[in-house]
């Protein structure tokens, strides 16, 4: 019943098939994309939109299309690491603080804070800048702006169900904190959770490209969307138009598929919103 | 008599910023292996409060500050949190208020009473499942195979209550502490849970408190009742007593609040409220409530003292008519 209603709207249902879509063309880069990306094609430089090359060449000769397929795997990639490794580590951080409370909850706090008092772009390319800019560093920076959104979250949501009388009831049957706070009160912190993590792995893929657009993620020679769309910004003057705009087109759908996806989830998951249309 | 549980002089504080709320003022009582002690008061008189107390499970900024629970022959308030996390559950179980939301949401009926086997006795997975589906039977739940796999939800108030008196005796407790158990349901559901309550406990030898503010329920279940008033003990007596020769003024007027259909007399509500617990005077708690009060009640506080067999008063009134000794 749920499940129709991601799909019944038109608009989630548009979003859910973009991100299918982006994930199938990941998952299978090497079979899907009609050329090797790193293959050169000296016959063919600058070629606009083709049949043998779609989305035309650059200045290499190396076919877009297969580029954008292969670079979906990265952006995707490094977008789900970070977010499972920020999911995990600020759910901790925030059960911990919400349940514990006190000095605990004092020093978490204060700790998030400091990290949410930095723009999160600035204070990631800080940390690529800082520590060189590898994939595992590019996942490293975006985990770390991340980690403050869930520990926040989690933190309020574990306010909220330490107070219910099934808390309560927990303790009373002999339960460790840890298990209270394991078994009986984070499941039912989950709904909120799975809609920050859709809207935060939009913003992830953002933050992805954003970086390797100024040159401080995901290096060449491996394709990237927001590496290229750098590259074909420079070619917009001479009239390659293609080697800007399908790149940030890719970005930009891919982004929006998850931000809407993420909007319908929390209409859909949301309590209130049962029953309703 | 061997008690089972034994509390002297629990006394429960919490500390806010307003000041020090005497929420449970060295309270004492005793309960015996297989019997239904009533705890009856009004709304704040520290019924609850005096129940988590048993258990260890005040939280901050609650804090008990002194006194003893005896249960089993050991001292409970000197456990390690270790031990009495094997008393919690195991020995001494709880069943609450409101049983849909004292059921957790997300996890399936059957799996919060298996999670007690896990938890206690070490048997998981089928055997666990097995036990689980058994104690659904026993509290008289039809298909308990189905049943067992939904959620708080899909139950009924009622249905909702027999799972949680389900869970309190899975492990086979020595005593089960209700925190009234049928303020949520309806009346022929409320007696429904009661007769439950009771018969379980006799089958199985548990001794049950029963925290209650109706006094009917008493009459019904209760062997011996403890009438709390402002956080501190005003009467014990066994049933027949309490409601044929109440002592306390209190009492008294608890027992002519209740309505009757049977005979032409008028229920009489208690004047006043329960008197703010934040550091509260000393002497006796009632004493601006009560129609006999004396100096000495607002100087002094009544301790509990021998009225007959079974009964034991705390009142100064009571005390200057002799019909009260040391014992």
């Amino acid at each position: 019943m749920r499940w129709r209603r991601l799909t019944g709207n038109r608009l989630s249902f548009a979003a859910l098939c973009g991100i299918l879509v982006v994930v199938a063309a990941a998952l299978l880069a090497p079979w899907v994309a009609p050329h090797d990306p790193d293959e050169t094609d000296a016959e063919a430089t600058l070629s606009s939109v083709s049949l043998r090359h779609p989305l035309g060449t650059d200045i290499y000769g190396r076919d877009q299309l297969s580029r954008l397929i292969h670079a979906a795997r990265v952006d995707l990639l490094v977008a789900l690491s970070a977010t499972a490794i920020a999911l995990t580590l600020g759910s901790t951080l925030g059960a911990l603080a919400g349940y514990r409370g006190g000095w605990v909850d004092h020093l978490l706090m204060r700790a998030v804070d400091a990290v949410m008092a930095f723009p999160a772009f600035i204070l990631a390319m800080g940390i690529t800048a800082a520590l060189g800019n590898s994939t595992a560093n590019v996942v490293a920076a975006i985990a770390i702006t991340h980690v403050p959104i869930y520990t926040r979250l989690i933190r309020g949501e574990m306010l909220r169900v330490r107070e219910m009388e099934y808390a309560e009831a927990a303790r009373t049957v002999g339960n460790r904190p840890r298990q209270v706070i394991l078994v009986h009160l984070f499941p039912n912190c989950v709904p909120p959770l799975i809609v920050q993590a859709t809207l935060a792995m939009g913003f992830a893929v953002l933050t992805v490209a954003a970086l390797s657009f100024i040159g401080l993620g995901i290096q060449p020679p491996q394709s990237e969307w927001g590496q290229m769309t750098a590259e074909g910004a420079g070619y917009v003057v001479s009239g390659e138009w293609w080697l800007v705009l399908f790149p940030g087109l890719a970005i930009m759908a891919t982004v929006l598929a998850f931000n809407l996806l993420g909007d319908t989830l929390r209409d859909v998951l949301d309590p209130r919103m049962r029953g309703v249309r | 008599m061997t008690e089972l549980l034994e509390v002297r002089d629990l006394t429960v504080h919490f500390v806010t910023d307003a000041g020090v709320v005497e929420a449970v003022d060295a309270v004492s009582f005793g309960v015996r292996a297989g019997e239904i002690l009533g705890v009856v008061g009004e709304s704040g008189s520290g019924k609850s409060v005096t129940a988590l107390a048993v258990l260890r499970l005040v939280g901050p900024p609650g804090r008990i500050v002194g006194g003893a629970v005896r249960f089993e022959g050991a001292d409970l308030l000197a456990l390690s949190e270790e031990q009495m996390r094997a008393v919690r559950g195991a020995r001494i179980s709880m069943v609450f208020q409101s049983p849909r939301t004292a059921l957790n949401p997300v996890l399936t009926v059957g799996r919060q009473i298996s999670r007690l086997f896990e938890l206690h006795q070490g048997t998981s997975g089928r055997e666990a499942w097995r036990r689980t589906l058994e104690m659904l039977t026993l509290v008289g739940i039809a298909e308990p195979e189905r049943r067992a796999r939904q959620y708080a939800h899909q139950l009924s108030g009622g249905m909702c209550q027999r799972v949680m008196i389900a869970m309190a005796l899975a492990t086979s407790p020595r005593l089960l502490l209700a925190d009234e158990p049928t303020t949520g349901l309806d009346v022929s559901i409320a007696a429904q849970v009661l007769d439950l309550l009771r018969d379980l406990g006799r089958r199985t030898g548990a001794a049950i408190v029963l925290i209650t503010h109706d006094l009917g329920v008493v009459a019904e279940v209760c062997d011996r009742v403890t009438v709390m008033h402002a956080g501190q003990l005003v009467e014990v007596a066994d049933v027949r007593t309490l409601f044929t020769r109440p002592l306390h003024p209190y009492t008294q007027a608890l027992v002519r609040s209740i309505p009757r259909i049977d005979r032409d007399v008028a229920m009489e509500p208690i004047p006043g409220a329960v008197p703010s617990l934040l550091m509260p005077e000393p002497g006796c708690r009632y004493a601006d409530r009560c129609p006999r009060v004396l100096d000495v009640c607002r100087r002094e506080r009544p301790v509990l003292l021998g009225a007959g067999p079974e009964h034991e008063v705390a009142c100064h009134a009571v005390e200057l008519e002799g019909a009260v000794a040391v014992r």
